[in-house]
């Protein structure tokens, strides 16, 4: 069964280059209630761990650069199923291998023994600069091999091929007994950067707070792009693409090597905010919560994991402290988000976008 | 490496095999039929063995607790159907996923809420246990043979049903045109309910079997799930031929790769790394079986939908 929809005499076809569907970002102004809303949570997320530092609650500082780094996994994963429509169900596996980068990396640093010898010598080390580089290559390298079999298939294909093949990363770390294998392994150290501190709280979530800002801005940069262009016409019709003398398939893939690039960064930043790396990092429940978080959000918009992550966090802390079973009435929200609500929390707060 | 060994192992892996392929033809019958992916498959196979578990304890009877086990599974998958499911058959891939997703969190969580965390035990009847000595001297245990006689039964069952009956009729006409067959006045609903329903008590069954063999817990269903999934892909959403050749291939690939794997590398290895990277590649082995298979027939081997 071929997806050729015949184009009638009445539809222009779009020129080359200058594509007729032009990105959500035309409407993206910083005034009106879109841009108000985006200023103020933005705004919060900034100021609240900065007083909360000051007031002595270094507890809610990390919570926020919690809800940071979870927001920056979930712009990646969004950049993939939100602007590419590519249904990734296997983000964990950037997420994880993120942090066990990072982890690794820390655990030969501190025992002063070498990653590898053979082909060349590589060390552990603790330089955070150096740890982000190797996530972001990594997990590019890694979605590179996996989009590129996942993407010759589509729709409930490439949701099952992306959850298997994080899967298989999954029970590779857990059975792989060096690094812990299901127990997980410790950062005894947070890697550090030259010049700041990286063990102090607030600097931590600035640095993480930072990272956020980049990945939202590559993300909107990308998409007024020619190349964003190319993806939102992949996503809505490719043969129409196609047809414009645009191939889809490398589109979406470098696009889905973006998305596992951030998502992946996120891990790196994670491991190193918890101290701590294990499976579950790699689990497909985490899969499922980041996607969970991009909808609760508004799937493609560039608020949207931001707007998820904070209702996603703020929701397991306060239920979790009411209910240890608080996952069922996550359960009951998501469903009912997503059979009566399909906008998500920035469509309620800010209105939709103008192409939904 | 003996030969009984390797018949021992290879038994395991038809048993294995037969048990996905209880959990894979449902799932590829509501793909094909009603083009829906289910996350929630795993629940039903929880649900069925959590059922069987209660009912087999306070009544001392397994086959009691089995026929509980079905019929739970039958009815939540109904009641699922009747009142989320049917709200997904027009939306994307991704809306199904998440709705299925939330449905996954609210059974898992419900289950704990209501058995505890804790396992429960459910053993195999007295009549079942013990071992059987097979042609060549192998000793197999009597409780896994059933369960392959379990599992071909009910292959051949739902070969007949799709192929010789009416409702198979039904199910055939639905997966290669639905609007047609609503047209011709089948009432579309209640096939939708009974193709769920049946999904979920092969799915029941499979969680009751295997949850003798293992122990019965919140969250039993997923691994099996993603297996499952793994058929699917292998074998080509929507066909039942697929999900057996792939429900065996995956069963015994599975099986004698953590079997032998580790052997294997103690051939040039020491002992102990040869174990854990063994086991590691093992883990990975079927899933780089399916990447192998995609990468030369991405709608994989038996393609229903072209």
């Amino acid at each position: 069964m071929t997806n050729y929809t015949p184009v009638s005499k009445k539809t222009p076809m779009p020129s080359q280059g200058t594509a007729e569907v032009a990105p959500a970002t035309q409407v993206d102004s910083h005034f009106g209630r879109k841009g108000i809303v985006q200023m103020i949570l933005l705004g919060l997320l900034l100021l609240l761990p900065i007083a909360a530092y000051f007031l002595g609650h270094l507890y809610y500082v990390n919570l926020a650069s919690r809800i940071t780094i979870i927001a920056m996994a979930a712009v990646g994963l969004n950049l993939a199923i939100g602007y590419g429509g590519m249904v990734s169900f296997g983000h964990a596996a950037y997420f994880g291998l993120g942090g066990y980068i990072a982890g690794i990396s820390a655990y030969h640093a501190f025992d002063m023994t070498p990653f590898m010898t053979w082909p060349f010598n590589v060390p552990g080390s603790d330089s955070l600069l150096v740890v982000w580089l190797a996530a972001i290559v990594l997990c590019g390298l890694l979605a590179l091999a996996i989009g590129a079999i996942s993407l010759r298939t589509t729709g409930v294909y490439f949701i099952m091929i992306t959850l298997a093949f994080a899967q298989m990363i999954y029970y590779f770390a857990n059975s792989w007994p060096t690094y812990g294998g299901e127990d997980g392994l410790p950062i005894y150290l947070r890697n550090s950067l030259p010049i700041v501190d990286t063990t102090n709280a607030l600097t931590y979530f600035l640095i993480c707070f930072t990272g956020l800002v980049l990945a939202m801005a590559i993300t909107s940069r990308l998409m007024k792009s020619r190349f964003g262009a190319a993806l939102t016409m992949a996503r809505l019709n490719d043969v129409r693409l196609a047809t414009a003398g645009i191939s889809p398939y490398p589109i979406r893939l470098v696009a889905f090597v973006i998305s596992a690039a951030i998502t992946g960064l996120a891990g790196a930043l994670y491991a190193d905010l918890n101290g701590f790396i294990s499976p579950t990092m790699l689990s497909w429940h985490f899969s499922g919560e980041l996607m969970v978080i991009v909808i609760l959000g508004g799937v493609g918009r560039l608020y949207g994991p931001l707007a998820g992550a904070i209702l996603f966090v703020m929701m397991e802390m306060l239920l979790g402290g009411i209910t240890e079973y608080w996952q069922l009435f996550l359960g009951l929200v998501l469903l009912g988000v997503v059979l009566f609500a399909k906008h998500g929390v920035m469509g309620w707060l800010a209105g939709r976008e103008r192409n939904e | 490496m003996s030969v009984t060994l390797l018949i021992e192992q290879l038994l395991n892996g038809v048993q294995l095999g037969t048990m996905l392929f209880l959990m894979a033809s449902g799932l590829t019958l509501i793909f094909g039929v009603m083009g829906l992916i289910n996350l929630a498959h795993g629940s039903f196979y929880m649900v069925g063995a959590y059922a069987t578990a209660a009912v087999t304890a306070s009544t001392g009877s397994f086959l009691i607790g089995l026929g509980a086990g079905i019929t739970a599974a039958a009815l939540v998958g109904a009641l699922v159907e009747l009142l989320v499911i049917r709200r997904l058959y027009h939306r994307p891939h991704l809306d199904q996923v998440l709705a299925t997703f939330a449905l996954i969190l609210i059974f898992s969580e419900g289950t704990r809420w209501i058995f505890g965390s804790s396992p429960l035990w459910l053993s195999p009847p007295s009549w079942l246990t013990g071992f059987v000595t097979l042609p060549g001297g192998t000793r197999y245990p009597l409780y896994r043979l059933m369960l392959i006689g379990v599992g071909v039964s009910i292959s051949i069952a739902l070969y007949l049903l799709i192929s010789r009956t009416r409702l198979g009729m039904r199910i055939r006409a639905g997966e290669s045109d639905r609007e047609m067959i609503g047209a011709l006045g089948v009432n579309i609903a209640r096939l939708y309910t009974v193709v769920f329903a049946l999904g979920a008590a092969l799915a029941g069954l499979a969680g009751a079997l295997v949850g003798a063999l293992q122990s019965v817990q919140v969250g039993m269903g997923e691994p099996v799930l993603i297996l499952a999934f793994v058929v699917i892909v292998i074998g080509g959403i929507g066909s039942i031929k697929g999900a057996l050749f792939g429900a065996l291939l995956v069963g015994v690939v599975d099986t004698l790769g953590r079997v032998y794997l580790p052997i294997f590398f103690r051939a040039f290895m020491p002992p102990s790394e040869a174990t854990g990277t063994g086991a590691a590649l093992a883990a990975m082995l079927i899933y780089i079986l399916m990447a192998v298979i995609l990468a030369f027939k991405p709608k994989g081997l038996f393609s229903a939908h072209d």
